[in-house]
């Protein structure tokens, strides 16, 4: 695992100039008053309501009477961006629809998560050699929890579900980016461009360094 | 159905023996016809030798002979084989075939697809745009000389794999670090991106504004989707409107294009398989079907018997869940969140626990191997289905009439709301249960049957009103057949061998084409294969009954009710993932 | 009349409603556990499922069919600290796994250079991996099975190398247990037959 790991820090092949909060790692003293909200949140995180492809026919299913996500407060699918607190990724990310996610995730509130369902939110997943498809979500919303299966089942997201609460209940008022004070907000991520590919306006530098040596080795 | 398939081959040589000549090639059929000829030929098939069902238009890109291909296949509504008919021009651009628009409405947007993914330009099509990827996009990538970002190598296995496969993100390998490609010397920071103009003067274009007298009103332009809770999926749509009236209407898609094709055409023959299921992900079992009958064609092997009844009952037992699904999310978008399509799910689950126990998943079944079935179903599965089919389902869909049918409100939304008539479904290529509906008796399972299902008794639903009330109904006529199906399925079912084949990971497929095709819970699902002999297909193509149903849907909306528009969308019963591709 | 319809639809509903209470009372006055329990949750996965049909996880998980599949792990026999892999690093699996996820590196002997039969390095993307389950159907040696382990949710990407997917045999008879013992009856026979024909064949020298 340690080669992996220390690919995956490679010069930023997931999240390009995105601070990866280490609110995972360093878990300092929880106070009674975080407890208090993290209680709170954690049973009544809402997705936003909102599909992409096949996993989403499973996390429909998660919310129907077999499974029934009402159990952990997720029941309450808000379809605006603006109530919700949890966008669930599910399903394939195309370059064409990428525009709209990040639409929608800076018009979420914070706190806000990401949960990528299922091998292509998590990395562009069978489709990943595809030229429309965006290699996994996380190159350009931080992703709380990765859910790996295609589709995952259910149970499975349920599961992921849970390992999101545990999450939440480790955060810590003081600590959270989006109460940090005198930091720009590390949480907006710039609209990407459709133009002849897809443009990550955060890279321009990179590309075009790439395409002049690309024209000069042609 | 009319006469029998021997008596209905067509001689197309005898009839224009200036413009078109047999497909000689070996493995290949039907007519290769004269580009300049191309629409006098086809007004002459639609309207002399009666096919009036266009079912796929699609191109192939033949790099080494310098030539572009467009394939045509046709049917008739009355049943039958079909007819292929081709046109060659060669491969410079701009590669120009006349568009057979104005025979065919159907051709619309597989003629715009050609176009995106080919760089095919159909002369006289009205409003050739893409239509998959976005205005702007650099290059046709269903052309053989075109490399995505991570491109690897022409065909998997890749070589990188095994014996010395080291994990290594595909990233590194591009020199964007990512699934890009870049024109020389781009230059992000002045790149103007390409507006919708073109979508919105097309929606301009085809308004009834001008239809309407001299009143002015103002129209306005709404955009629905892509992240819209009742489309299903990623399906944007832009309409017109005047007041709550659709004037114009143009749905624009590719918001989940996973490029399944060009995948396709670089996996062997066996990995297509489970691709296939991520197409219509409620129906991963037809899907399977289809794939393995056109594979099964060119291999020219023959079905284990057991297998053959497998397969019916697992893509009827298929079919009666998709039903159900339809119907819940029809109430859905109706309005009446949630109970319906709850009593739905639960129906569903019970069948999908059916096909996790034979096949593994839930979804995608991956289920279907060439010449039969991966494993056979186990006895206390086989017990279960009984169960359901004779015992549970019957009652369930008699209490979901019950439930629903009488209701006084979803009568009143739903009848008397216009659909299609026969005549428009026909002429747009509209297959399925929507066909059914418009009173086209027109059912793949009667029409031109496949696998075991000319063994069975059972009728082919016809409703003759094409409303959305009798679309609505239609689907539980089909639920109930699909029992009798599967009813008599169950009861014949013969001991034996679930593979006529050995289990192998590579299959020798002779060189040629074929096309197979199966009545999806949708509608004609058919894939068309190009093999040159070797382990992955040349072309792989998938004729998605959602996607063109779908080009009816303008036609239909046109001076509907926005309300009802949702409504009028979830009759087509369409699935992003098929639609898309 | 106007409502009969809706009426009529409501009675359905109304059905539904008491069958959650009818059903419950059903399973108390026979003095059995309809929650919690294996035989309540296969009650609620039957043609005869009524009433409430929630089957709450994580206290308590439908049956998984043994055919079940999700990831791939490899197997092992042998106990955890001497651990005999089965794969021998034919690369059948890689190579037939569609989306190409599956990265074996072979080992070779450092003195002749010839392939070891065992892996070296072997690597499942399962951010990738579309649990096809073509790998467990096609490697000539039952190694690499289909787990039904699905909790395996992460706060990162998921790679899994040799370590992480070994699993030992033990386990594999666990979760498929028929599919276990054929393969193992077949081993067997294999082995006897191979035996004979070595015994045979001493005989005739
Ligand atoms: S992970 Fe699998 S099931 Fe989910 S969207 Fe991707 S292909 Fe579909
Ligand atoms: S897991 Fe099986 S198929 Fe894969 S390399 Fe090992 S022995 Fe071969
Ligand atoms: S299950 Fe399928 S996708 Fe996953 S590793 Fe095995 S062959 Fe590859």
């Amino acid at each position: 695992m340690e080669e992996h790991k220390e690919e995956n820090k490679y010069e930023g092949l997931n999240l390009p100039n995105y601070n990866i909060p280490e609110d995972i790692q360093n878990v300092v003293s929880i106070t009674t008053i975080d407890r208090l909200y993290n209680w709170g949140r954690r049973w009544s995180v809402w997705p936003l309501m909102f599909g992409l492809a096949c996993c989403a026919i499973e996390m429909i299913a998660a919310q129907t009477a077999r499974y029934d996500m009402a159990r952990f407060g997720m029941e309450v699918m808000r379809p605006t961006p603006r109530q919700a607190d949890m966008m669930l990724v599910s399903g394939t990310v195309t370059k064409k629809m990428l525009p709209s996610i990040i639409r929608l995730y800076n018009q979420m509130p914070e706190p806000k998560y990401v949960v990528a369902m299922g091998a292509c939110a998590s990395s562009g997943g069978p489709f990943k050699e595809g030229y429309n498809v965006v290699a996994g979500i996380d190159k350009f919303l931080p992703v709380d929890v990765y859910i790996p299966g295609c589709p995952p089942t259910p149970q499975a997201l349920i599961a992921g579900m849970m390992k999101l609460q545990e999450k939440i209940d480790k955060q810590s008022i003081k600590k959270v980016r989006w109460y940090e004070k005198g930091k720009n907000d590390s949480n907006y991520v710039p609209m990407p461009i459709l133009g002849p590919d897809l443009i990550d306006v955060r890279r321009n530098a990179e590309y075009k360094e790439a395409a002049a040596k690309k024209e000069g080795a042609a | 159905m009319t006469a029998p398939a021997s008596t209905q081959t067509v001689d197309l040589v005898a009839r224009f023996p200036d413009s078109v000549t047999a497909d000689t090639r070996p493995g290949f059929s039907g007519f290769i016809v004269k580009k300049e000829n191309l629409v006098e030929v086809a007004t002459a098939i639609r309207d002399e030798f009666g096919f009036d069902l266009l079912s796929s238009v699609t191109g192939v890109d033949y790099l080494a002979e310098n030539m572009m291909e467009v394939v045509y296949h046709v049917h008739r509504t009355t049943g039958g084989p079909g007819l292929v008919f081709k046109t060659q021009v060669e491969r410079v651009d701009p590669v120009e075939v006349p568009s057979l628009y104005s025979v065919w409405v159907g051709a619309d947007f597989q003629e715009r697809e050609a176009w995106d993914l080919l760089g095919i330009k159909f002369t006289g099509h009205p409003d050739l745009r893409r239509i998959l990827m976005w205005e702007g996009f650099e290059g046709h990538p269903l052309r053989k000389d075109y490399k995505e970002g991570f491109f690897e190598e022409e065909t998997k296995p890749f070589k990188s794999r095994w014996p010395d496969g080291h994990h290594n993100y595909v990233e590194f390998k591009n020199p964007y670090r990512d699934n890009l490609i870049f024109p020389e010397g781009f230059d992000p920071d002045n790149y103007t991106p390409k507006n919708e103009d073109d979508l919105y003067f097309s929606l301009e274009r085809s308004s009834m504004k001008k239809a309407e007298g001299d009143l002015n009103t103002d129209h306005i332009v709404v955009n629905m989707g892509p992240h819209h809770p009742s489309t299903h999926g990623v399906l944007r749509v832009a309409v017109e409107l005047n007041g709550e009236t659709i004037t114009s209407l143009k749905p624009v898609m590719g918001y989940l294009h996973r490029n399944h094709e060009k995948i396709g055409e670089r996996n062997t023959y066996l990995q297509i398989m489970p691709y296939t299921d991520r197409l219509d992900y409620f129906n991963s079992m037809a899907n399977n079907f289809g794939y393995a009958i056109a594979v099964e064609k060119l291999m020219n092997i023959p079905v284990a018997e057991r297998a053959e009844y497998i397969r019916v009952i697992m893509a009827e037992l298929s079919r009666i869940q998709n039903h159900f699904i339809f119907i819940g999310m029809l109430i859905n978008d109706l309005g009446s969140m949630y109970t319906p399509s709850l009593y739905a799910f639960e129906e569903r689950e019970l069948i999908l626990d059916i096909f996790e126990a034979v096949s593994g998943a839930r979804m995608m079944c991956n289920y279907f191997r060439f010449g039969g079935v991966v494993r056979d179903i186990p006895a206390d599965v086989l017990q279960k289905i009984k169960d359901l089919v004779f015992d549970r389902l019957p009652a369930k869909i008699d209490e979901m009439e019950r439930f629903l049918n009488e209701n006084e409100v979803l009568v009143g939304r739903l009848k008397g709301v216009h659909v299609l008539n026969a005549e428009e479904a026909i002429r747009h290529s509209v297959t399925g249960p929507v066909l059914r509906a418009a009173g086209v008796p027109y059912d793949l399972r009667r029409a031109d049957p496949y696998s075991v299902y000319d063994r069975f008794d059972f009728d082919v639903a016809v409703r003759h009103n094409g409303d959305m009330y009798d679309n609505y109904l239609i689907r539980f006529d089909e639920m109930r057949q699909s029992l009798r199906i599967l009813e008599q399925a169950l009861k014949q079912i013969p001991e034996g061998p679930i593979n006529s084949q050995k289990p192998q990971y590579q299959v020798r497929v002779p060189a040629g084409e074929s096309y197979g095709r199966i009545e999806s819970p949708k509608g004609e699902l058919a894939y068309y294969l190009v093999s040159n002999g070797k382990p992955n297909p040349y072309r792989y193509h998938v004729r998605a009954p959602s996607f063109i149903n779908l080009t009816a849907v303008e036609t239909m909306c046109k001076g509907v009710k926005i309300a009802d528009f949702v409504a009028l969308l979830a009759m087509f019963d369409i699935v992003m993932g098929e639609v898309d591709r | 009349m106007y409502g009969k319809g809706i009426l009529k639809g409501l009675s359905v509903t109304w059905k539904r409603f008491w069958d959650t209470y009818l059903d419950d009372i059903s399973w108390w006055v026979r003095g059995k556990k309809r929650y919690y329990t294996t035989e309540g949750v296969a009650h609620r996965s039957s043609k005869d499922a009524r009433g409430i049909f929630t089957v709450q996880y994580p206290e308590e998980q439908l049956i998984q069919p043994e055919e079940f599949r999700f990831v791939p792990f490899l197997v092992f026999d042998g106990n955890e600290e001497n651990k005999e892999v089965r794969c021998t690093s034919c690369g059948i699996c890689a190579k037939v796994c569609p989306p190409q996820c599956i990265w074996i590196v072979r080992t070779n002997d450092p003195n002749t250079g010839k392939p070891v039969p065992q892996p070296a390095e072997f690597y499942v993307d399962m951010d990738i991996c579309m649990n096809c389950g073509f790998c467990a159907e096609y490697c000539p040696f039952d190694a690499i099975k289909m787990d039904h382990e699905f909790a395996i949710a992460s706060y990162d990407r998921n790679v899994y190398n040799l370590e992480k997917l070994l699993k030992p045999a033990s386990y594999y008879a666990e979760i498929r247990p028929l599919n276990y013992n054929k393969e193992e009856e077949a081993r067997k026979a294999k082995e006897a037959a191979k035996a004979a024909k070595a015994a045979a064949a001493t005989q005739a020298a």
